[in-house]
């Protein structure tokens, strides 16, 4: 597939077109980079008690204390959690999508697993 | 009127306010994004402090005088240097995170043990404002002593700086503990904090492999309206458009 | 399976509205694309912290000093998410903000007008947050996933952003004369950037348009700046002021305001690099960094330090 993007958008100027704004040497050296190599941390949020810790998103930090702190600081400005987890990004295992048919196809013909397939009388209620 | 009263609520109301400036310019210029979130949402905390204290003064001005002239921000911009009674620590620049963060602690212990006090103020709008800032402060003081434990105990750079902001920071503690006249009069004996402000700090710096400071010259003035340099260009800068715009609504 | 198999389920994909997450096979330039735009779009939230931060000092009431440093650190809020999802294309922020310090990488244009008064921070809210609110409650709906949610969280805490600057500006509209003027000018200042916010016309376009093929972008710019021009020129009556364009004219036929040219010119200049602001705006962030590197190697340091003391301990 030949792919040529030729259009520019809000948030998308193409780097060929850009020009130089400031020298192209890059002042960064990986070891002070923009999260300092504090590492990535993925973070769950409950937004109210009785409800599931729901994943919002990710953030640097060194450490777990910080962690907790930074997501308390970043993603619970408008009292959006009661209670936060961290993890460190790189502990999640995560479940290979090329594999998804056979992972979760064969769920999909057990219709009997549903309470919708039993067809019970009017008389019987809610059940 | 009781001036006095007036005059220990525009003291409380100016250190929250000076420090949520202060602590403001770091907005947009932090170390990483994180903490310039962080530090952001201190700013906001004092600085919606300062704004219950201004209320609150201004409530008591107005009742005294009959009128409804005062407002928090004739407060908080139509003052000049003199008349303002924050504490030294809160004017002193942000000079690098480690001052910046040492200046939160050393703050944040006092106001912490302040409001602690304070929440069972007979004046009960004094009482009510501290006691829901005693949750923000207990925040602050946990994220600032986590701060001065990390410099402190990190790398030779982060040690040194720390003991450079020490040495610049230390002599504007003592002040803390000094009561003013209207702090007698309307407040409490704000030297009775004294000790348990310094075992924090021992126990924080402690931790942070930070020596203590061996007893020193403490400046005063600051909560009698003598203040240093600072507070000056903090006001210009502030109170501009108060000033060239008089009476204008913003 | 070649891959050209995987290119169509990938468009099949896309075709019935099924978002792309992190670890789903893509065409590479569908991840260079979206990092790229993804990385951009967050610059230009940290970029665009500095024209408004330069008045929270400044601000006229504590009010406006509170509303001022909550919008600003926003920003912050947001490039910190756009981060994130760009991060799950494999792109470090470490990566994405060297880029940026270097120049190589852009943020929207905009940021390189200079704020030179209070009533600026009204017009940026209004026209500069107004136009990015468009392009960003379209983006809600593009395809990768992570960009998505993070754009929905945008826009949720966006929607306070403009209206304040548009209640800032009604403020100055009712005020003095000098209030009045100082309204004006900033419009009269604001509008034609605000306006080069949404990128060229589309019949500067002579290729096949990928972004929406791909649903990165699912309205064109012209259509987005239509909307744009649109909604600005029914506000700015409420305010009593004008918008600097005598070509501007409600056209029936079409059901929307005709408007005058954009000068492109300035545009490109201002992309380039020859806006009034963008050396001031890079050396700013720089210098931020650049100053911060002892404080994040420190926190590393510390940590690593604290996590060996508690190994000992327990064993």
């Amino acid at each position: 597939m030949n792919i040529q993007i030729r259009k520019y958008y809000y948030g998308d100027i193409p780097e060929d077109n850009a020009g130089g704004s400031e020298s192209k040497e890059s002042k960064v050296s990986p070891a002070t980079g923009g999260g300092g190599n504090w590492p990535l941390w993925e973070v769950f949020i409950r937004s109210k008690q009785g409800l599931d810790h729901k994943h919002v998103g990710s953030l640097h930090a060194a450490d777990a204390a910080m962690a907790i702190e930074n997501a308390r600081d970043v993603y619970t400005r408008r009292q959006e959690g009661v209670s936060i987890w961290v993890v460190e990004s790189k502990f999640i295992t995560a479940s290979n999508p090329e594999e998804a048919g056979e992972l979760y196809e064969p769920a999909a013909d057990k219709i009997y697993r549903h309470p919708t397939f039993y067809e019970l009388p009017d008389e019987v209620g809610h059940m | 009127m009781n001036s006095s009263l007036i005059d220990y609520i525009q003291h409380l109301a100016d250190n929250a306010l000076i420090m949520a400036q202060r602590n403001a310019e770091w907005c947009g210029h932090g170390p990483v994004l994180e903490q310039d979130i962080a530090i952001t949402n201190i700013s906001l905390d004092l600085l919606g402090q300062s704004r219950n204290f201004y209320q609150y003064a201004a409530q008591l001005i107005n009742e005294s005088e009959k009128s409804d002239e005062a407002t928090e921000d004739s407060l908080a911009y139509l003052r000049t240097e003199r008349a303002f009674k924050n504490c030294f620590l809160a004017e002193q620049p942000n000079g690098d995170w480690a001052q910046t963060v040492l200046r939160q602690f050393f703050f944040s212990a006092y106001q912490f043990l302040l409001y602690k006090k304070l929440q069972d103020n007979t004046d009960e709008q004094i009482a009510a404002i501290a006691a829901k800032a005693l949750k923000e402060v207990t925040y602050h003081l946990r994220w600032s002593s986590e701060w001065v434990i990390r410099l402190g105990d990190g790398t030779e750079e982060s040690h040194q700086r720390m003991l450079t902001a020490i040495d610049e920071l230390w002599q504007y503690t003592g002040e803390l503990f000094m009561p003013a006249a209207y702090e007698l009069e309307s407040g409490f004996d704000v030297s009775s904090l004294k000790d348990d402000w310094f075992n924090k700090v021992v126990a924080v710096f402690e931790e942070a492999t930070l020596p203590v400071p061996e007893k020193c010259f403490m400046q005063t003035g600051g909560k009698t309206g003598i203040h240093t340099e600072h507070l000056g260009f903090i006001l210009a800068e502030m109170q501009y458009l108060q000033r060239t715009y008089p009476n204008a609504e913003w | 399976m070649p891959v050209q198999d995987f290119e169509k389920i990938f468009q099949d994909k896309i075709d019935a509205e099924i978002k792309i997450e992190p670890r789903d096979w893509m065409p590479e330039a569908y991840r260079k694309t979206n990092i790229r735009q993804i990385s951009q779009h967050a610059h230009s939230e940290v970029v665009g912290m500095l024209p408004e931060g330069n008045w929270i000092s400044r601000a006229p009431s504590l009010k406006r000093k509170a509303i001022l440093i909550a919008k600003v650190q926003d920003e912050a809020g947001h490039g910190l998410y756009l981060y994130s999802s760009a991060e799950t294309l494999g792109s470090s922020r470490d990566e994405m903000i060297a880029d940026l310090l270097s120049g190589k990488a852009k943020y929207s244009s905009i940021f390189n007008y200079p704020s030179l008064t209070w009533a600026d921070m009204g017009a940026i809210g209004w026209l500069v947050d107004g136009a990015a609110i468009l392009n960003q409650v379209m983006l809600c709906r593009t395809s990768y996933g992570p960009y998505a949610r993070a754009m929905v969280r945008i826009c949720k805490e966006e929607s306070f952003h403009q209206r304040q600057g548009f209640e800032s500006l009604l403020v100055l509209s009712k005020g003095s004369e000098e209030q009045k003027a100082m309204c004006q000018d900033a419009i009269n200042r604001w509008w034609w950037p605000s306006l080069m916010m949404f990128g060229p016309k589309d019949s500067e376009s002579t290729n096949s348009d990928q972004s929406m093929k791909w649903k990165i972008k699912r309205k064109t710019n012209d259509e987005l700046r239509q909307q744009f021009v649109d909604m600005i020129a029914v506000q700015v009556k409420v305010l009593g002021m004008t918008l600097p364009d005598d070509k501007l004219k409600w056209n029936e036929a079409r059901k929307h305001y005709d408007f005058g040219d954009i000068n492109w010119d300035e545009f490109w200049n201002v992309v380039k690099g020859n806006g009034p602001c963008n050396k001031q705006r890079l050396a700013a962030r720089n210098k931020a960094h650049d100053e911060g590197a002892w404080v994040r190697e420190a926190a590393m340091v510390y940590a690593s330090k604290k996590a060996n003391r508690e190994k000992q301990e327990a064993a």
